[in-house]
């Protein structure tokens, strides 16, 4: 997904921010996850650790010298090895999806910078519970963060909302859905916006503040962490609909993407 | 590197000139903040001068309404690569805010706080000499809430998360401290013509 979004910056830690500098990457495989969205597995040269959340900066170069560069949220989990997924919707009027979708191939040479984002992070230490919310595309940073809960084997009680046009549109919707019926500590909530959802517990209207308090209720308790992902609009109707469910500003940290 | 099969849009044109460096044009007004959007009503509203702890004048909305009014129309150029021109701006630029406190600058940093917990720096070079304001209007409209309403710091010269949302206090520092996101990577002075996103760039 573009987030083009709120946070950006080297991770900045007590001895200080590092620099992330341009490296170059091969495009080691494209999956089309939805009519509209593939993932990019980038295998990078200079690897790195990430934090569940991060971005990078793509940045890509015509031969008149014309640079276009937009930041992309990570799909996997840290604990991956040094191949980083990308998962990116075509937007129609788009300068740099549209290339991705219709012109990058496997073994294309992508540079891009990162990890960056100091702000839209997975918790270093997930006790309390987590509610994460998420519109189309905006799955991926919390993708990333689902998975390296997973990874790391944590029990932190966790909630996703993923909203969709339709059910082919849900992202990673195999992975969630095993996912929800191997971990008892993992709830999956669908928000299908255009035709009717395949189970009971999914939702079959666009979002709103009691979906918002009814995922907050699905928890054993009060999170203490929001992620919320999104467009401007779809961000504020769930922010507002986790603040009147009684948790505070403080907690819920969101993502906007346009742009 | 060029990049295999990449030509862009290209989207500035006769106004390439005007596009720093990894940007790219916007017609919309794309809306990026870190966290819910406060509702600030102007009943409510004040805006605080403080020299470090120490409050020097505290304005409430009519009060800060009543202060010389400027407009201004100016380019913005957004870290995460979108650029707008021609944005139009109508506030009180801060130079006519310190005259109305009358203070001298004490220091040359300033940390602007927000409603919402926010915070960024910039230097009182770039704040004063008619090149910033506190945004009440935009587009000849009273601010949007999504854009920052009912005011906002703008510092157009600067990438725009210095023109911080939903402002209500100025303060000068005795040293340059970091605000909320060049503490999280971004760079402390975010010249868009130098690309200085983040920090080391």
């Amino acid at each position: 997904m573009v987030i083009r979004g709120a946070s950006s910056g080297t991770l900045m830690t007590e001895g200080g921010a590092r620099s992330a500098s341009w490296q170059t990457c091969a495009i080691a495989e494209i999956i089309q996850r939805t009519p509209s969205i593939k993932s990019y597995f980038l295998r990078l040269s200079e690897p790195f650790a990430h934090i569940a959340g991060q971005h990078v900066d793509v940045r890509l170069t015509a031969p008149d010298g014309y640079v276009a560069m937009r930041s992309y949220s990570i799909a996997s989990s840290p604990s991956a090895s040094n191949v980083i997924e990308l998962a990116i919707e075509r937007l129609p009027d788009g300068e740099v999806s549209p290339f991705f979708h219709d012109i990058a191939a496997v073994g294309d040479k992508i540079e891009l910078r990162g990890p960056l984002g100091g702000h839209f992070l997975w918790p270093e230490r997930a006790t309390a519970p987590v509610l994460l919310i998420g519109a189309g595309s905006g799955v991926v940073p919390l993708m990333a963060m689902i998975r390296q809960r997973r990874a790391l084997a944590q029990t932190v009680p966790t909630a996703l909302l993923l909203s969709s046009r339709t059910q082919r549109d849900v992202l990673f919707a195999d992975e969630l859905l095993s996912l929800e019926l191997a971990d008892p500590k993992f709830t999956l909530a669908l928000a299908i916006t255009r035709e009717p959802p395949e189970r009971a517990c999914d939702f079959a209207r666009r979002i709103d503040s009691a979906m918002v308090a009814e995922l907050v209720a699905r928890l054993p308790r009060m999170p203490a962490h929001v992620f919320v992902c999104g467009s401007n609009r779809f961000v504020n109707i769930a922010a507002d609909g986790a603040l009147m469910a009684g948790l505070d500003a403080a907690v819920i940290k969101t993502e906007r993407y346009g742009g | 590197m060029i990049t295999r099969g990449f030509t862009g849009r290209n989207s500035g044109g006769d106004q390439s000139d005007r596009i720093p460096p990894g940007q790219h044009l916007v017609e919309h007004f794309p809306v990026l903040t870190a966290g819910p959007t406060p509702r600030v009503e102007t009943a409510d509203w004040k805006f605080t001068l403080k020299i470090g702890p120490r409050h020097i004048k505290v304005w409430n909305w009519s009060a800060f309404n009543a202060l010389p009014k400027t407009k201004m129309t100016r380019d913005i150029h957004c870290v995460t690569s979108w650029s707008k021109l021609n944005t139009a701006w109508e506030g009180v630029v801060v130079d006519d805010i310190l005259a109305d406190a009358g203070v001298e600058p004490p220091t040359d940093f300033v940390l602007a706080h927000c409603y919402d917990g926010y915070s960024t720096n910039v230097p009182l070079a770039d704040l004063a000499s008619g090149k910033t304001m506190i945004a009440l209007n935009y587009e000849g409209q009273p601010l949007p809430r999504d854009h920052g309403g009912p005011a906002r710091l703008l510092v157009p010269h600067l990438y725009f998360w210095k023109s911080a949302k939903w402002v209500n206090g100025l303060q000068f520092t005795e040293r340059d401290e970091a605000g909320f996101w060049e503490l999280r990577g971004y760079h402390k002075y975010g010249d868009p013509w130098r690309e200085q996103r983040y920090t080391n760039d």
